[in-house]
C-alpha cells in the first residue's frame, strides 16, 4: 500500500472507486500510519487502545503469543484460593473492539533502522513507531533453576500456568509442611508481590492446613511497604509467617536441586521445603534484550516524555522492561505508562512534540482477612527526568482502623477491574 | 428551577470546555485525568465494584473533593475540615490548585454517566419516596444534574455511597445543614434504601 500512488490506486480499484469519487480522496489521505507493539500484556495493551481512542486513523497491531493474557496482579489470591485462575484471565477482544489488530505469534526481530518486526511465524510488520512491551525474563542468578526445576519449584511470576502449578502443590502439601518463597534482589516485577504472596498462602494455610509455615527466604534486607507487611506477619500470621533476611543466608537462595528437592543459599546452608517457590532475579523480556534495546543493567533506558528508547530512535519501551524509575514495576505504573506513549506517539506521527506526561502509581496488597494497605505516588518530569511530585504518595497508615483497611479491599477490587478493563477493555 | 438549573449549567459548562482546552505549562488536563482511570475507569466511567465515577460531575464538586483530600494530613484517615479518604490524600497531594481545576474542568466536560451498579429494587422504591421528600431539593433529577454541586449520585456505585454516609454519619466529614437535618430525621434502614434508591437511577 506505500508504494501506491493515487492514480494506481484508481487503475486498480476501477470503476468502484469511481462510483463512490466523494468518499475517495479521504480513503487515500488516510495513508495510515502503523504502529506494532511487541507483547500484549497491561502496558502494551494501554498503549494500543488509547492510541486508537486519541487517533482512530492509526493502524496499531498488537503481536502477543498468549490466545489470553492472565493478570499478574491479583494471581496470588489465586494462590490462596481466593479467586480462580479464570477470573485473572483476559481476552483481547476488548482491544479488537478498538480497532487493534492482535497477532498471536512471537517477535524474534525488531530491525529499528528498517522499521520492521520479524515474527517467528515468518511475518514482517512495517512500522511508523514501535512500541515494546515484553516484560520480564528471568535470569540465572540461581544455580540449576532449568526448565525441569521451574516445573518442580514455580516461580509464578508470570501469571497463569505457572501460578496453577503452584497451588496444585500448595492444595497437595501435608499439614505441617513449609512453604519456601525464594524473594529476588531489586529491581523486579511487584515490589510487594512476594510478601503479600506470603500473607495470601498463610491465610489459606491457617484455614486448611493450620500447622504449616511459610518462609520467606529473601535476597534482600528490606522490602517494599516492610512496616506494613510486618504488622500484618505479626497481627495474623505469628508462628506461619517467618521472613529472613539476605543478611542472614548470604544473600539468599543461590542454588536449587530440583531432583530432591533442596534448596541452597549463599551461605552454603541447606534447605528443605515441601513448595518451594523460586523468584529468580530479573531482566527485561528476552526480545528487548535481543534488539538491543537493553544497557548494561538489564533494563531498556528511555526518554521519560516519550518513553522512547534512549538506544534505538522510533522504539519506545513501557512497562517492566524500561527504565521508569522511580516508578516501580507495576502494573498501574506499566498503565500509566502505556498512556503517556501513546499520546507520544498519536503526537510524533503527526511530527509534533509530545506533550508533558503525567503519571500515577497505586499498589494494593490484600494481607489478611478484610485488611488491604496501599502505596501510592505522583510523579511528572522534571528537568527531562521522571520524577516523584514532592508532597505525593506514601504508603497506609499503620495505625488506619479496621473500617478504612477493609474500605481498601473493596477498593483494591474496584482497582482490579477498573485497572483491566482500562488496558484490555 | 431545574430548567434554570440547566440553562446555568450550560453556560458554565462551555466556560469550562474553554478553560479545559487552554495551553497550561505541564501535563494537559487529559492526561492528568487519564491517569485516574486506572481506579475509575476509563474516562472516569467506573466498572465498580467500589470506586466512584467520576465522568460529568461538575467542576466545583470535583475541586472541593479534591481540596478535602488534599487537607488531609498524610497518615491520618479523618481530619476536621478534611474529607475522608484511605487513598485520595496521598494522590490529591501531587496535583497544584490549577491542576486540580483542570482535571475537574475536563471531567466536568464528559457526559454523565450512570453504571450499571447492582441494587435491591424493593429498598430502591422505599427509597424514592424518601428522596422525594428530603433529597431531591439538593440531588436533582435522581443525583444525576452536575449543577447540583452535590456529585453524581445517579447510578453510582453502592459500596462508595454507603462509605460516605457511614463518613457522614460519624462526623468524619461534614454535612451542609440542611442535609444534615434531613439524615437525622432518618433510620439505618431508611438511609439506605435512599443510596439504593441513587443506585437504580441509570
Amino acid at each position: 500500500m506505500a508504494n501506491f500512488t493515487r492514480r494506481k490506486f484508481i487503475q486498480v480499484a476501477g470503476g468502484a472507486a469511481a462510483a463512490s469519487s466523494l468518499g475517495f480522496p479521504a480513503i487515500v489521505g488516510a495513508a495510515s500510519k502503523k504502529v506494532v507493539i511487541v507483547g500484549g500484556g497491561t502496558a502494551g495493551a494501554t498503549a494500543a487502545k488509547y492510541i486508537r481512542m486519541a487517533d482512530s486513523s492509526v493502524d496499531v497491531t498488537i503481536v502477543e503469543p498468549n490466545e489470553h493474557y492472565y493478570t499478574c496482579y491479583m494471581s496470588n489470591e489465586v494462590l490462596s484460593g481466593h479467586r480462580t485462575i479464570d477470573s485473572i484471565r483476559v481476552s483481547y477482544d476488548g482491544l479488537k473492539g478498538h480497532g487493534v489488530k492482535v497477532v498471536h505469534d512471537t517477535v524474534v526481530d525488531i530491525d529499528a533502522a528498517g522499521k520492521m518486526v520479524k515474527t517467528a511465524g515468518g511475518q514482517t510488520l512495517a512500522y511508523d513507531r514501535c512500541i515494546v512491551a515484553p516484560g520480564i525474563s528471568l535470569k540465572d542468578n540461581i544455580e540449576g533453576y532449568d526448565d525441569a526445576a521451574m516445573e518442580a519449584m514455580p516461580h509464578a511470576w508470570k501469571a497463569g500456568e505457572q501460578t496453577v502449578l503452584l497451588r496444585k502443590q500448595l492444595e497437595a502439601m501435608p499439614d505441617g509442611g513449609v512453604v519456601l518463597i525464594a524473594a529476588p534482589p531489586n529491581p523486579f516485577r511487584c515490589p510487594p508481590g512476594p510478601y503479600e504472596r506470603a500473607c495470601q498462602i498463610a491465610m489459606y494455610l491457617q484455614a486448611k492446613k493450620p500447622k504449616s509455615k511459610v518462609m520467606i527466604v529473601d535476597a534482600k534486607d528490606k522490602f517494599s511497604k516492610k512496616g506494613l507487611f510486618t504488622q500484618a506477619f505479626d497481627k495474623y500470621f505469628k508462628g506461619t509467617i517467618e521472613w529472613v533476611p539476605g543478611k542472614d543466608t548470604g544473600g539468599g537462595v543461590v542454588r536449587v536441586d530440583a531432583a530432591s528437592g533442596t534448596l541452597y543459599t549463599g551461605d552454603g546452608k541447606e534447605h528443605k521445603a515441601d513448595v518451594a517457590n523460586v523468584i529468580p532475579a530479573q531482566q527485561a523480556g528476552a526480545i528487548a534484550i535481543k534488539a538491543g534495546l537493553t544497557n548494561d543493567s538489564g533494563w531498556c533506558p528511555i526518554d521519560g516524555r516519550s518513553f522512547e528508547s534512549t538506544i534505538h530512535k522510533g522504539v519506545h519501551v513501557i512497562g517492566d522492561a524500561s527504565i521508569s524509575k522511580p516508578l516501580p514495576k507495576s502494573g498501574y505504573a506499566a498503565n500509566s505508562e502505556g498512556k503517556v506513549a501513546a499520546a507520544a506517539v498519536v503526537a510524533m506521527l503527526k511530527g509534533e512534540e509530545p506533550g508533558d506526561p503525567a503519571l500515577v502509581n497505586t499498589c494494593y496488597s490484600i494481607v489478611g482477612p478484610n485488611d488491604a494497605i496501599s502505596v501510592a505516588m505522583v510523579y511528572d518530569l522534571k528537568e527531562g527526568k521522571l520524577s516523584k511530585v514532592e508532597g505525593s504518595g506514601g504508603l497506609t497508615p499503620t495505625d488506619s482502623p479496621p473500617e478504612m483497611r477493609a474500605r481498601d479491599v473493596q477498593y483494591a477490587y474496584s482497582w482490579y477491574d477498573n485497572i483491566v478493563h482500562d488496558s484490555f477493555g | 428551577m431545574s430548567c434554570n438549573k440547566k440553562a446555568l449549567a450550560a453556560l458554565i459548562g462551555s466556560i469550562f470546555v474553554v478553560s479545559a482546552t487552554q495551553a497550561m505549562a505541564g501535563a494537559s488536563a487529559k492526561a492528568m485525568a487519564d491517569t485516574c482511570a486506572g481506579c475509575h475507569g476509563t474516562n472516569g466511567q467506573s466498572v465498580g465494584p467500589a470506586t466512584p465515577n467520576l465522568a460529568g460531575m461538575s467542576e466545583g464538586y470535583f475541586i472541593e473533593s479534591m481540596q478535602g483530600f488534599k487537607a488531609l494530613p498524610k497518615g491520618a484517615t479523618h481530619a476536621e475540615d478534611a474529607r475522608p479518604a484511605t487513598i485520595m490524600n496521598r494522590i490529591a497531594k501531587g496535583y497544584s490548585d490549577e491542576q486540580i481545576e483542570a482535571m475537574g474542568a475536563y471531567f466536568a466536560s464528559l457526559p454523565v454517566y450512570k453504571a450499571k451498579v447492582p441494587h435491591d429494587p424493593a429498598k430502591a422504591k422505599t427509597g424514592a419516596e424518601i428522596y422525594d421528600k428530603g433529597c431531591a431539593k439538593c440531588h436533582d433529577e435522581g443525583g444525576a444534574l452536575p449543577d447540583d454541586d452535590a456529585g453524581i449520585l445517579a447510578g453510582q456505585w453502592l459500596p462508595w455511597m454507603e462509605f460516605s454516609m457511614a463518613d457522614f454519619k460519624s462526623g468524619h466529614r461534614e454535612m451542609p445543614k440542611s442535609m444534615k437535618k434531613q439524615v437525622n430525621k432518618l433510620s439505618d434502614a431508611e438511609l439506605a434504601a435512599v443510596l439504593h434508591y441513587f443506585a437504580s437511577q441509570q
